[in-house]
């Protein structure tokens, strides 16, 4: 695919939104199945939240809250565009919703992990 | 920044199927990349296809493909654009059937302004008629604004050809059509609301739009065809909420 004609900061963001949607969408059987673990037994929940402690399972929860909080930024950004009609400064939009995205990475790392 | 002396030209020959040529031109000062195939044609081979007409950026015809990017040529500085080591590369406008050459066929893209409605239905002379008065649109008012940010399009599909839901759907209308049915779904004199709006409220319609914005991103005119999408989306969505429609 050419890229020339795609590389501007509002494709990028659209191409954000559908990777991060795809990612999340992909993460939910894995979310339930973990809640779903609780109903059959303490012992089982405990056993895969001592297993999440893993470094590689905090890296990619750590990722995985950035896609969220990108998905939820992304999604406002189109939102205003669409309801609210804010034709202005849409490219200052995506630079604040790509900077909230990694606050809440940064903010989750220092806090919870 | 040292200018090279001349430029290397690969220009597409052919139809859907073809290759590129590779032309040597003199590089000028303040040359627009019109400049440049227009020397081809007259100087290196007239049997060249492409198409323009006023050079001032008024008229529209004259889009191509310059390196990777949809750009009106006439206006379009060859120093702004070019590579480095002083290639161009121009090609037909994407998203449409070629001709020949640089030569697009808008066939389909005015079609479409067409099926998006975009002509004007008089509300006070629907039989043709003309009004008794002038109609009064104070300038400042929300819908006249909103109808002048979308008028000044020249249809040179620039933003058609830089769309990349136009590329996944055949049918999609397109930036420029339904950038014109919202400027006459602003425009007060007009009595084809409801039909406009159901025009463009199909799978081919305003909601295909996914905001990737090129449209606005590319439009010579500084238009901005993806809030006017955005605009008909709103338009739809209160209208079909409160029973309008």
């Amino acid at each position: 695919m050419d890229m020339r004609p795609r590389s501007h900061p509002t494709y990028l963001a659209f191409v954000v939104h559908r990777v991060s949607g795809l990612l999340l969408a992909l993460f939910l059987p894995l979310h339930f199945w973990a809640l779903g673990t609780a109903i059959s037994g303490e012992a089982r929940l405990d056993g895969f939240l001592r297993w999440a402690e893993n470094p590689l399972a905090k890296a990619a929860e750590t990722i995985l809250v950035i896609l969220l909080a990108a998905h939820l930024a992304g999604g406002l950004r189109v939102l205003a565009l669409e309801f609210l009609g804010w034709r202005s400064r849409q490219k200052d939009m995506v630079a604040a919703s790509a900077g909230i995205a990694l606050l809440v990475g940064l903010v989750f790392l220092l806090n919870v992990v | 920044m040292a200018e090279a002396a001349s430029l290397t030209v690969s220009v597409w020959r052919g139809a859907e199927q073809g290759s590129f040529a590779r032309f040597e031109v003199p590089a000028r000062a303040n040359q627009t990349v019109l400049d440049v195939v227009t020397y081809i044609q007259r100087e290196l081979d007239p049997s060249l296809a492409y198409r323009f007409a006023c050079r001032v950026g008024m008229c529209g015809s004259c889009a191509m493909t310059v390196n990777g990017r949809a750009r009106w040529t006439c206006r379009t500085h060859v120093r702004k654009v070019v590579d480095a080591d002083g290639a161009l590369e121009l090609r037909p406008l994407a998203n449409l059937p070629v001709i020949r050459d640089l030569a697009a066929d808008l066939a389909p893209f005015f079609d479409k302004w067409s099926r998006a409605r975009g002509t004007f239905q008089p509300k006070d002379a629907p039989d043709g008629a003309v009004p008794e008065d002038f109609a009064v649109v104070p300038p400042a008012s929300k819908q006249r604004r909103e109808a002048d940010a979308g008028i000044e399009c020249i249809g040179c599909a620039v933003c058609y050809a830089s769309c990349d839901v136009v590329a996944w759907n055949d049918e999609y209308l397109g930036p420029a059509a339904l950038n014109r049915a919202w400027t006459l779904v602003n425009d007060v004199r007009d009595g084809g609301r409801a039909e406009r709006l159901d025009a463009v409220a199909g799978d081919a319609g305003c909601h295909s739009c996914h905001s990737t914005q090129s449209c606005t991103e590319r439009c010579p005119k500084n238009l901005d065809p993806s809030s006017a999408i955005a605009g008909l989306k709103r338009a739809l969505f209160w209208d079909t909420l409160l029973g309008r429609r």
